[in-house]
């Protein structure tokens, strides 16, 4: 364990500066590093704090450690890194690097920004100019290498030294920046008085056009796109959304309100129905002083609006750009929208509709080409000391010894190294104890006795539902072996049941303890209280609703985050309150442990996922670049990932190890509500708030499948222990079940597809439901699969 | 695309008028315009913006109700102090109030007394959260028990009912918006055992209905024994809980032609054998499968109609018709019938015409029995206002004139005298005492029209005439227009109106303790013409009868006339206490003089605790009642004291409201309940058995009474 700490510390160094990661390569350069910006500039007022807190947690924050993170922790991770560096990631880099310096010496910061400097390399002019975009290539691709090389020279030095002096800034820079109703910019100049990032940010809308051209230019340019040929006709729609919201924050920001409302109500109606949240946002948005706040608007800005159109269309909307000198469109298409040119046919409809709705477009194609280790992970030889009571029982009947072996190699089939499946020490892992393997064998002796699921024999629900929970139940989870449920909810508490007739028992007293032998052998007995034992235990400790909730492997533990900001971490021996993690400064919407222990994930309202280990108070990582809240967080079941859905409409899958953003899936219509890992780690399935369920194939970071059928928010997503049957529970108090074979089996995963990422989705939802179960007037918050693949679902009975 | 999706984005802010509201009561009194815009601007859109992030806090706690502690989650993100004191879950308490064009919610805050807190006792404190499992599914069935819903939602049932062919099954009838186009059809293939079957081809010419399978499981099986036999039992209370099972559980669709089945047999072969009780067993059954949320009958309807009208109109019900109390019967079926045409007339199946144009054949027709006639006119008049309108009311005059031949007339034959025997009988709480009988009213006269003329008139035609003509009710007018039955109705409407006018200043009608006979009834008899109750001015008393009230030997009072309109006590002296006898007969709700009822009936202190009970004065002996002005009686209450109460039988001892079987529901006793129910809203059937009643038996027990 000790090794083990030591390794995590290690990563711990590695992650946590917040402005910084930026510095690390592209992946984290135009995911988490732009978004990072995003998090620490929208974050609600005086939100800043939060970010900056974090890194002043950490103890440094100051760059050299970072870079120091990448050489040492991830010589497995290193070889994507350095092949994507170059183009894309440079500017970001750079301009994450000068805003940094900026800010810095607006706070005074001498010290630190000469260091930073230094480090850098950084030419004074280079930071007081404002960064020509046209340069950034070159110097971005020199500050890389030049990172890196010093990197490599002097990799144990760094952290040693600055630790003191960068901590103190990182201090000063928490207070200043919470202070400021603001927090600090990302890019351009930092004015300490007027709210400096969001004036920056909203320069770049200064420019004047005739505020009464903007109708034409836009019924120009739809009358243009209506008229086009039918093939073009649908790829150039897209431009229509990411137009109509920058045109109309010009106006607003040039005060021309009557203009931009007009504009607003002229045009609204021609956007697709799923954009209808962020209008509605935008609608009532009419003041340049709304905008200063306003977290949607700067999203659009700070994030580039991703399309993605054929060269053919592309030329074509040039061409006629250029012809009617529509300057006013060009420069938006230039300076907000980044197109994605990919070479072949155009898109149909439907193929654009399957993709689009995030918050920022479609993910960039490269976005998604990073090699994903999506195999399980080599279980770990346990010799299965063939179960004593059973194999008497069975040694009766005479037959089934012989099973046995064979059973057992079936099990070993899966210890084959899966050629996909990550090195086994790519993220140290706890080691196993003695209690896990008792488990894991029991696990295996309840496989044997799994149902195999399939559309002929589709599984029995059991349904949980919380009676007299008054609309609060707000988080269920369920253990591994089905004898625990837990239930957040909205008056703070964690209530814990046992739903087998094993009663919670807690520790005795330390008064108690003291008595007892310990030297005798049923020790471990004796220390239980039975006389508190009972069904249901209650967990006291949090200032606000319950949001999630989550047990550990080895049932020892319970996560629990809430809106009060913190995840707290619960002993199930005890039934008390071991640590608060506190980091995320605003309401904690998820938390998940890791399948092998020891770490956890946790994401929230203030747009970033961080990744914890049980041991540290604070972060390892934060995976930075979500738009909006995260909703939902899961890990792989190799635990080498981490996927989070968002309310920007988009899931992400993180790197554990270098926390690289690796996959963005966009598709959906409305915020994600829940995901879920097949069990074989190849697929992901996700749910949102339109009801739909997507299916991914994480390899090809392909949408694979989309299951239509709720009608409300999807609450809750698993597979079966096999993966046979995929379950989805829904606010519309239905359970289905789908044929999750069937959905993946006739894979489009031809080069093309894959090349272009242009998929074309079946339509069989209706062949692929298997079963519809409607409750009472209960939403259903949880599914679970038993071991024996009996479904265990969980809500509470809300009457109308 | 875009086009027809049309987003509806209103552009809403509050009003600057608010803004400046706001300003006032933080004492600032001027401000200015342009002012109010800004802050109106600003204000909304912070507001709604905190709305967004409260549905946030909604969505992430699987909720579908924003609550006000969002709203405070939100404000918190926003580091705004949230609002304290708006805690309650399920209640905002914002109040709505309109008028002068002027829209308005506001926080009522009432005053309240700290003793009174304090001295009431502790809620009971809310159950605790706990954890029930139960089988949502198994192997892919989902079996039918209470936790789970209806295995067909009504909506599901309807659309079954009136479209087969789209009909779907259970959880797929609602697609999403974004289910693809074209697969509307498809999607009848569902779960369970259909769940195999090929689907259809698309474009198949012909798409046949699936054939449904009602199976019965053993548990259903045996409950539907259970159930049938305890309706039509004899234990009262299996059956009423045998009733309430009906009507509230919700899995009894595949059980629901077994049922109709039986209730169209048993109605079948009950009226061959004139088996009063079991028809009204039956009907209950039919009220309370059609009480039931889970149900849609519609298929079913065709089964249950023609029973339900053979309860209506059938001649003969029971085997004493001239005893049994088939009116009652006839009056809850014809509420059943009324209900069926609200729930499932449609344009298609036109249930409501073809009920309509069988009722009023079979009361055109000169030869229909009077039990039918009855029947009938109770039907129509069911069907609401404009059916009255419509139908019954041109049709009074001569209804009334075919009364009074055949009362007047010397040959009666059976079934007429059995109807004037049975209205006879009811009306002589009024007649009766009379020592002299006055000179033939048209209420006396009527004989059975009467007993028509009272139904619709008191329940049904009045209200609508006091809607359709302007106030000033002239008797002469009324006559004119509708023959003999003319007076009475326009005492009814002039009664109706005073209801009006008394349920809108909502005065509690319906408790009245009066103990003193002499001062009730001097006040009674109070109401003189005068200005306090022009009302009754405008009635010709001359026309009018002389109100025949009638008291007891020795309280008498002259008969006085006095407008019809008036409140009645009338006391009635029974032969076992001639002295003491202190039963009143109270007609409340007296027309057009609201303040001459309310007053003495507030005024009066009783001395003594009367037990006040309504009873249908027909049961009581011929000498206890006392007629009553043409129209006047609403509603009757027979006070008596207790030590006579008990032994006097009759009228103290009947407690149901309703006319016992022995007696026909008079049209005093029916507009009694009425009058006493009408402000709870017409959804009570007007049967009887109310718990109001002391719970004693009514005498002929054997008789059921439909229960509501």
């Amino acid at each position: 364990m000790a090794a083990l700490a030591e390794e995590q510390t290690e990563v711990a160094v590695k992650l946590e500066p917040e402005g910084p990661p930026t510095l690390l390569p592209p992946q984290a350069g135009d995911g988490a590093g732009e978004g990072s910006g995003g998090t620490t500039n929208n974050g609600p007022n005086g939100g800043g704090g939060n970010v900056a807190a974090s890194s002043s947690t950490g103890g440094d924050g100051g760059t050299p450690k970072l870079t120091v993170a990448v050489s040492t922790a991830a010589p497995a991770g290193a070889a994507p890194v350095p092949a994507a560096a170059p183009e894309a990631g440079a500017p970001h880099d750079r301009q994450t690097l000068l805003a940094v310096l900026q800010f810095l010496r607006q706070s005074n910061l001498r010290e630190a920004e000469e260091a930073l400097r230094r480090e850098a390399r950084l030419l004074e002019e280079a930071v007081a100019g404002s960064g020509a975009p046209g340069e950034v290539d070159s110097v971005g691709a020199e500050v890389a290498s030049a990172l890196l090389s010093r990197v490599t020279a002097s990799a144990p030095g760094p952290a040693a030294p600055d630790p003191p002096g960068t901590g103190a800034s990182g201090v000063t820079a928490v207070s200043g920046s919470a202070s400021g109703p603001a927090a600090p910019g990302k890019v351009g100049s930092v004015a300490v008085e007027d709210q400096p990032d969001v004036s920056a940010v909203l320069s770049a809308y200064s420019q004047q056009g005739d505020p009464t051209m903007y109708e034409e230019y836009y019924s120009g340019l739809k009358h243009f796109i209506e008229c086009s040929l039918d093939c073009h006709r649908a790829e150039l729609s897209q431009l229509f959304y990411p137009l109509f919201v920058h045109m109309y924050l010009e106006l607003v920001y040039n005060q021309h309100e009557n203009e931009a409302k007009s504009f607003f109500e002229k045009f609204h109606g021609d956007q697709e129905c799923y954009y209808q949240d962020d209008l509605r946002v935008l609608s009532s948005l009419t003041k340049k002083e709304h905008m200063k706040g306003n977290e949607t608007m700067l999203d659009f800005r700070t994030s580039k609006f991703v399309l993605r159109i054929s060269r053919d269309s592309y030329q074509l909307l040039k061409r006629h750009l250029q012809e009617k000198q529509n300057n006013q469109i060009w420069n938006i298409v230039q300076e907000h929208l980044y197109i994605d040119i990919f070479d072949g046919m155009p898109r149909s409809k439907q193929q654009i509709d399957a993709m689009v709705g995030s918050l920022a477009g479609e993910a960039k194609r490269e976005a998604n080409k990073s090699k994903v280790f999506f195999g399980l992970l080599k279980e770990p030889e346990i010799e299965v000391p063939l179960d004593d009571e059973d194999e008497e029982g069975e040694n009766e009947e005479g037959k089934p010894k012989k099973k046995k072996p064979k059973k057992d190699s079936i099990g070993s089939k899966s210890k084959k190294q899966d050629p996909n499946a990550p090195p086994q020490n790519r993220i140290p892992l706890p080691e196993l104890k003695d209690s896990d393997k008792l488990d894991k064998i029991m696990n295996m002796k309840e496989t044997t006795k799994r149902v195999r699921l399939g559309p002929d024999c589709l599984p029995s629900i059991c349904f949980y539902t919380f009676l007299n929970a008054y609309q609060g139940l707000t988080a269920v989870d369920v253990t591994d072996d089905s004898s625990l449920i837990a239930g957040g909810f909205a008056d703070s508490t964690v209530r814990v049941w046992s739903v087998t007739p094993k009663k919670l028992r807690s520790v005795k007293q330390a008064s108690d303890l003291s008595l007892i032998d310990k030297e005798s052998d049923d020790v471990l007995e004796r220390i239980m209280d039975e006389k508190t034992a009972s069904e249901l235990k209650i967990l006291y400790g949090h200032s606000g609703p319950v949001y999630g909730a989550s047990f550990s492997p080895d049932r020892n533990y319970l996560l629990s985050s809430s809106e009060d900001g913190t995840v707290r971490l619960w002993s199930l021996q005890t039934f008390t309150c071991l640590v608060g993690y506190k980091g995320h400064n605003y309401p904690v919407w998820d938390t998940q442990f890791s399948p092998y222990g020891y770490y956890f994930v946790s994401g929230g309202h203030d747009r970033v996922a961080r990744l914890w280990a049980t041991d540290h108070y604070q972060p390892l990582r934060i995976f930075a670049g979500h738009l909006a809240d995260v909703n939902c967080t899961r890990f792989h079941p190799n635990s080498n990932y981490v996927a989070t859905g968002s309310a920007d409409r988009t899931v992400r899958l993180w790197d554990v190890l270098n926390g690289n953003c690796v996959r963005i899936f966009t598709g959906h219509k409305g915020p994600i509500h829940s995901l879920t890992f097949s069990p074989n780690g190849r697929f992901l399935a996700t749910g949102a708030t339109d009801g739909r369920v997507l299916l991914w194939d994480i390899g090809h970071g392909l949408m694979v499948g989309e299951l239509k059928g709720h009608t409300d928010t999807v609450c809750s997503l698993r597979f079966s222990r096999d993966g046979e049957i995929l379950a989805s529970g829904s606010m519309d108090n239905t359970v289905r079940l789908w044929d999750a074979i069937k959905a993946f089996e006739d894979l489009e995963t031809d080069d093309f597809t894959t090349a272009t990422g242009h998929i074309n989705l079946p339509e069989n939802s209706q062949e692929l439901l298997l079963g519809t179960y409607m409750t009472k007037s209960t939403p259903v918050v949880h599914l679970h699969f038993t071991r024996r693949n009996l479904v265990l679902a969980a809500g509470a009975y809300s009457p109308q | 695309m875009a086009e027809e999706k049309k987003l509806k984005l209103s552009n809403t802010v509050l009003p600057s008028e608010s803004m400046k509201v706001v300003a006032e009561s933080m004492g600032i009194a001027q401000i200015q315009e342009e002012t109010c815009q800004l802050l109106t601007d600003e204000v909304s859109y912070r507001i709604k913006e905190i709305a967004q992030d409260a549905l946030k806090f909604m969505h992430m706690g699987k909720r579908q109700k924003l609550t006000t502690s969002d709203i405070d989650y939100a404000l918190k993100l926003k580091n705004v102090e949230p609002l304290y004191g708006f805690h309650a879950q399920e209640f905002i308490p914002f109040r709505f109030a309109s008028g002068g064009g002027r829209e308005l919610y506001f926080y009522e805050e009432k005053e309240v007394d700290l003793s009174d807190i304090i001295n009431t006792p502790l809620p009971r404190v809310p159950l605790d959260v706990c954890l029930k499992a139960h089988w949502l599914s198994i192997e892919g069935c989902q079996p039918a028990i209470p936790e789970n819903p209806p295995p067909a939602p009504k909506e599901q049932q309807k659309a079954e009912a009136t479209e087969p062919l789209k009909s779907a099954k259970p959880g797929q009838e609602e697609d999403g918006p974004l289910k693809g186009k074209g697969q509307g059809a498809t999607a009848a293939d569902g779960k369970g055992k259909e769940k195999k079957a090929p689907p259809l081809l698309e474009g198949a010419p012909l798409r046949l209905k699936p054939r449904s399978i009602h199976e019965l499981s053993v548990e259903q099986q045996l409950y539907y024994k259970e159930i049938t036999e305890a309706c039509v039992g004899s234990c009262e209370a299996k059956r009423a809980e045998a009733l309430q099972s009906i009507a509230t559980d919700p899995g009894l669709y595949q059980m629901l032609p077994r049922f109709s089945t039986f209730i169209s047999e048993g109605v079948r072969v009950n009226v061959v054998q004139n088996n009063l009780a079991l028809l009204i067993y039956l009907m209950r059954m039919v009220k309370a499968l059609m009480d039931n949320p889970t149900l849609y009958l519609e298929k079913y309807v065709h089964e249950l109609i023609p029973a339900v009208m053979t309860c209506i109109v059938s001649r003969q019900l029971c085997l004493r018709p001239d005893v049994d109390n088939h009116w009652a019967l006839r009056d809850f079926a014809a509420r059943l019938v009324a209900q069926i045409c609200k729930h499932f007339s449609t344009t298609t199946n036109n249930i409501q015409s073809r009920i309509t144009k069988t009722f009023t054949k079979s009361w055109v027709d000169e030869k229909t029995p009077w039990t039918t006639r009855y029947g009938s006119i109770a039907g129509l008049a069911e069907l609401g206002h404009d059916v009255i309108k419509t139908l019954i009311l041109p049709r009074l005059q001569q209804e009334g004139e075919r009364i009074r031949s055949v009362l007047d007339g010397p040959v009666l034959s059976n079934i007429d005298r059995i109807g004037a025997d049975h209205v006879q009988s009811l009306l002589l709480v009024t007649e009766a005492p009379v020592p002299a009988p006055a000179p033939p009213t048209p209420r006396e006269t009527a004989g059975p029209s009467l007993y028509l003329a009272f139904f619709c008139l008191q329940k049904h035609c009045a209200p609508v005439l006091a809607k359709l003509r302007p106030p000033p009710d002239n008797q002469d007018a009324y006559r004119a227009e509708f023959g003999s039955l003319g007076p009475l109705l326009c005492s009814h409407v002039v009664k109706a109106r005073a209801q009006a006018a008394l349920q809108a200043q909502q005065v509690n009608r319906t408790t009245l303790t009066i103990t003193q006979p002499r001062p009730t009834l001097t006040l009674s008899q109070a109401p003189q013409p005068g200005p306090r109750t022009p009302g009754l001015l405008k009635v010709p008393g001359s026309i009018a009868l002389p109100v025949q009230t009638l008291v007891s030997a020795r309280a008498a009072a002259p008969p006085q006339p006095s407008p019809p309109p008036t409140k009645f006590i009338v006391m009635s002296s029974s032969s076992s206490a001639p002295s003491t006898q202190q039963v009143l007969s109270l007609s409340t709700s007296a027309p057009g003089s609201g303040s001459t009822t309310t007053s003495p009936v507030t005024t009066t202190v009783p001395s003594v605790q009367p037990i006040v009970k309504l009873v249908s004065t027909a049961t009581t002996a011929p000498p206890s009642t006392a007629p009553s002005g043409p129209g006047s009686v609403q509603k009757y209450i027979v006070v008596s004291l207790p030590p006579t109460g008990e032994g006097k039988g009759g009228p103290v001892s009947h407690p149901s409201p309703v006319p016992p079987p022995a007696s026909s529901p008079s049209p005093l006793s029916s507009s009694a309940l009425c009058g006493g129910k009408q402000e709870a809203g017409d959804s009570p059937p007007p049967a009887p058995g109310t718990p109001k009643a002391n719970g004693s038996q009514p005498p002929n027990s054997g008789s059921p009474q439909p229960a509501s």
